[in-house]
């Protein structure tokens, strides 16, 4: 078993491991640094529940290996709202829109709309909905989340 | 769809947020796999690669000399406890005793051989491929039919069949049949479904103190989890408590804790460490109790006024080899005469044991008796030449004709199926749809239109654990409201629905109301989510509750401020006296004084602001009522299904909160539509479950769910607070909405093959056939 050294940043904190070469991104989030947030439904990428942003994008932490997160900006669903508590727009948008039940799957639907809607931008409606076809969730038929992201999408009032 | 609601309150009928919102959108919530217990151990299963068979040998030697594991065990280890798995309702199971783990002998792909318990689960899977087992391999039943002409499943007993139930004979019913001016016979041939809660099961099992124990599990109320498992190793129920505060979803799967849990705490009390077993999604697919597979046949028997004489039904179950409850169909049998005019029936329902995987519940384990009589309903009115609007129209019950009884004799007082889809059809135009689909049709277009009715038995109490529930409720001196419900949510909402009713009648604001749930040892017992009826009975407790908390206040403000009770009102937090708007206090001055200064109370009254209250419904079953449509349109190059409309129209009493209530109505349409459209759970012929990931189980995605419109009927039921359940009605009547609306589209090539799921191949194949014939 192979162990590596690895730096990265995870929401906005530094941290410095040692960690074996087989150990999932997503385990390691959870376990050794204790964002269990990270919500690992199904481990095979299919999902979307393990969803954080590495380095700008969207990723599922079940099919990165720690290792390969060395040096990378990781923003996981603890480091989306503000310091105080506010909720971020997508949150807040999910929360008006009753867009959770259960709210296992969550985690990796707020990440995915964050990370396409980070900064100004308010992409279409079709680009939100066709990126939510990599979510599964299995209490609310996503009747919620679309009409989360109709008030996040272009042509939403801001 | 936002307008007033019948019964609206400050609160109750108001879309107000979820307070469990907060924390599960910013990753703060609580699930089993979150919490850790210093040095847990990390468990995982050696299991069967057959589906029958002897076990000729297992080696064990490799994997316990793995470095990091800490016992790796089998039935014989664990022999010492005994332990025995009861059923839902917390009796013996009938025939072959379930036990966590198998001894010599394994009953299906994924049955448990051995116990690894390591330092972390990457130690403990290594070690479970370092496990050798030699098997005699056998030839395994897979199906009903192999069950009824096959060996027995279990040695040692007879036969296969487990349980077997039936009306009582009827020696004229058959003449019915004979005499009728129409018979109609349809079969659904239920594929078996994973429930695929999008947490898997789970434990972390702690022994603690003077042999107790200490259980965090993913279930569906934490009452009946430590009940289970206080008498699967026959402890004093004192001993366990269970802890579950979010649990990601239960529909059923998470009723009783099952083998692998009660083999993870059988480890833990063997090792006397704590131990963590988290199922991943292979195991899910492969080895959690799945559920539905069985089949019914359908005979209807009609006037030649198209009026129903007699329904005759022949079900079978595979309840493979370790069932969580034997199930023949006691609840098909109970509801399949559903909302219509019946005044003959006949039904036989069989269990039987196959080497599969066991039968589990999924939220409305009984929904194939709407999902058969609506499908032969349609087909009914095809062969009939009458309007399937019509033809429901002629059969329905009315409002006149209730209260009655269904042929079985149980009784059905305040249903509305008139009026829903009365309601229904305001919604969605029937003959311009017909002109649309005729034009289409021209066109080579296959557009279909299905509507279907249904009555859901909500809130059923009789049958333990189905019983009560109970509120206790304190208003805390701070004027703060914490109440212990005996409740259980996997995304339910209660933290929200129940505290809207609380402030509702305690005068007191949301904000300042918490609930709780999570916690055996807390509240008092309840079945939790089980049966729709969480609203129904435990919003009825915490309703009489906070009654019983205004009158103690209203006579402690009378005798301090010397007032006349009846002149005290609580609004808003604040305690005041009609006419004399000087004299109003806080709630927090009432309560300090309740708890602390004596003195100034009505003589002889208990000191304090808490309540309980118990409360068991009247009725034996709650019914709610709904009648949905949907339009689809079916690709005749690729066979897709694709929903057009879908629009509901449901009566569930006195709404809490709207927004919740479509929520549960929209979550069980969705499943709904994976029965029809896309889940499959599929085993080949030596009996290897082969849909192991979500790329080969195929859940509905946002692409397959339309946008649903939703109307409602608010009929207040008798129960307190006028309450009818809605947790289980989107799948039940979903299923044959969807079904039949692809009936319709495909009636020009014929009828739909019996078994579900409808996919592209299927349909196309039906295209084909007819089009070459």
């Amino acid at each position: 078993m192979s162990e590596h050294h690895i730096r990265l940043t995870v929401n906005g904190r530094p941290f410095d491991r040692t960690v074996e070469g087989r150990l999932t991104l997503g385990d390691f989030l959870r376990e050794e640094l204790g964002h269990t947030g990270v919500h690992l439904a199904c481990e095979h990428g299919v999902c979307g529940s393990c969803t954080i942003i590495m380095d700008g994008l969207a990723v599922r932490s079940c099919l990165l290996f720690a290792v390969q997160a060395d040096g990378a900006e990781i923003t996981t669903v603890e480091g989306v709202a503000a310091p105080d508590g506010t909720l971020s727009p997508v949150q807040q948008a999910m929360r008006d829109c009753h867009a959770l039940q259960c709210g296992f799957c969550t985690p990796g639907v707020v990440m995915t709309l964050t990370s396409l809607t980070q900064g100004d931008e308010k992409p279409e409606e079709a680009t939100l909905l066709k990126a939510m076809s990599g979510h599964l969730c299995r209490c609310t038929g996503y009747q919620g989340i679309r009409k989360a992201i109709s008030k996040l999408a272009e042509g939403a009032p801001a | 769809m936002n307008g007033p609601i019948s019964g609206a309150g400050r609160y109750v009928g108001q879309r107000i947020l979820r307070k469990e919102d907060q924390r599960l959108l910013t990753g703060r919530g609580t699930f089993v796999d979150d919490v850790s217990v210093p040095g847990v151990l990390h468990a995982a299963f050696v299991r069967s690669q057959i589906a029958r068979g002897r076990i000729k040998s297992v080696d064990l030697s490799e994997a316990r000399a793995l470095k990091g594991v800490r016992a790796v065990m089998t039935a014989a280890d664990l022999g010492e406890f005994n332990v025995k798995l009861s059923n839902m309702h917390m009796h013996e199971q009938p025939g072959t005793p379930t036990r966590p783990l198998s001894e010599g002998y394994v009953s299906y792909v994924g049955d448990l051989i051995a116990i690894v318990v390591a330092e972390s689960r990457y130690i403990a899977e290594d070690a479970v491929a370092m496990v050798w087992v030699e098997y005699e391999e056998e030839d395994p039943l897979i199906t009903v039919s192999d069950a009824m002409e096959g060996p027995p499943v279990h040695p040692g007993t007879e036969n296969n069949l487990l349980m077997q139930i039936g009306t009582p004979p009827n020696p004229d019913f058959d003449a019915i049949f004979e005499k009728a001016a129409h018979v109609v016979t349809g079969t659904v041939a239920h594929q078996r479904i994973a429930q695929s809660t999008m947490e898997t099961r789970g434990v972390v099992s702690n022994p603690t103190g003077n042999a107790e124990l200490t259980v965090h599990i993913g279930c569906q109320s934490p009452h009946v989890a430590a009940g289970a498992i206080a008498l699967a190793f026959d402890m004093p129920q004192t001993k366990v408590r269970v802890i579950a505060k979010d649990v990601g979803g239960g529909f059923g799967l998470k009723a009783q804790p099952w083998r692998e849990e009660i083999a993870a705490i059988a480890a833990s009390l063997a090792l006397r460490w704590p131990v963590k077993w988290i199922e991943d999604r292979f195991e899910a697919l492969t080895s959690s109790n799945a559920a539905r597979e069985s089949d019914i046949t359908l005979r209807l028997a009609f006037d030649e006024d198209a009026k129903l004489l007699a329904l005759d039904a022949d079900y079978n179950s595979n309840n493979g080899a370790y069932p969580h409850m034997p199930d023949a169909g006691m609840p098909i049998m109970m509801f399949l005469t559903g909302p219509y005019r019946v005044p003959a029936y006949r039904f036989r329902g069989r269990a039987w044991h196959t080497n599969t995987v066991g039968l589990g519940g999924y939220r409305a384990p009984w929904a194939i008796e709407a999902l058969v009589r609506e499908s032969v309903l349609d087909k009914a009115a095809r062969q009939m030449g009458i309007d399937a609007v019509e033809l429901r129209r002629r059969n329905l019950l009315t409002a006149a004709e209730l209260p009655t009884r269904t042929p079985l004799g149980l009784p059905i007082d305040d249903i509305t199926p008139i009026e829903c889809l009365d309601q229904l059809l305001t919604k969605i135009d029937v003959a311009a749809f017909r002109a649309e689909q005729a034009e289409a049709r021209k066109q080579g277009r296959y557009l279909g239109l299905g509507i279907a009715s249904y009555i859901e038995p909500t809130a059923m109490v009789g049958v333990y654990p189905l019983w009560s529930d109970s509120a206790q409720i304190r208003i805390e001196a701070t004027g703060k409201v914490i109440a212990n419900l005996s409740t259980h949510s996997q995304g339910h909402g209660i933290e929200t629905t129940h505290a809207q009713i609380i402030a509702d009648h305690l005068g007191v604001p949301i904000e300042d109301v918490a609930i709780f749930q999570e916690d055996s040892t807390r509240s008092g017992f309840g079945a939790g989510a089980a049966g729709s009826r969480q609203a129904v009975i435990a919003g009825a407790a915490v309703i009489r509750a906070s009654r019983m908390l205004v009158e103690k206040i209203k006579l402690i403000a009378a005798h301090a401020l010397n007032a006349n009770p009846d002149d005290i009102t609580v609004e808003n937090g604040q305690v005041r006296v009609a006419g004399a708007e000087e004299m109003t206090r806080s709630l927090s001055e009432i309560a300090m004084l309740s708890y602390g200064d004596v003195k100034r109370l009505p003589l002889g009254m208990e000191a304090g602001l808490e309540t309980h209250y118990r409360y068991t419904p009247e009725s034996m079953m709650t019914h709610a009522t709904a009648s949905h449509a949907c339009v689809v349109d079916v690709d005749p190059v690729t066979g897709f299904v694709t929903i057009k409309r879908w629009i509901s129209s449901e009566d569930c009493g006195v709404q809490i909160n709207p927004a919740i209530v479509e929520g549960q109505i929209a979550g069980g349409v969705a499943q709904a539509i994976g029965v029809v459209l896309h889940e499959e759970y599929t085993i080949d012929e030596r009996g290897n479950p082969t849909a192991v990931t979500f790329k080969d189980y195929h859940l509905p995605a946002i692409s397959d769910v339309p946008t649903f419109e939703y109307t409602h009927i608010c009929t207040p039921a008798k129960g307190e607070g006028g309450f009818r359940g809605v947790g289980e009605g989107g799948i039940i009547i979903g299923a044959p909405t969807l079904l039949n609306a692809i009936a319709d589209a495909m009636s020009p090539f014929g009828t739909l093959p019996d078994k579900l799921p409808m996919t592209p191949t299927k349909l196309l194949e039906l295209m084909s056939k007819e089009s070459a014939a």
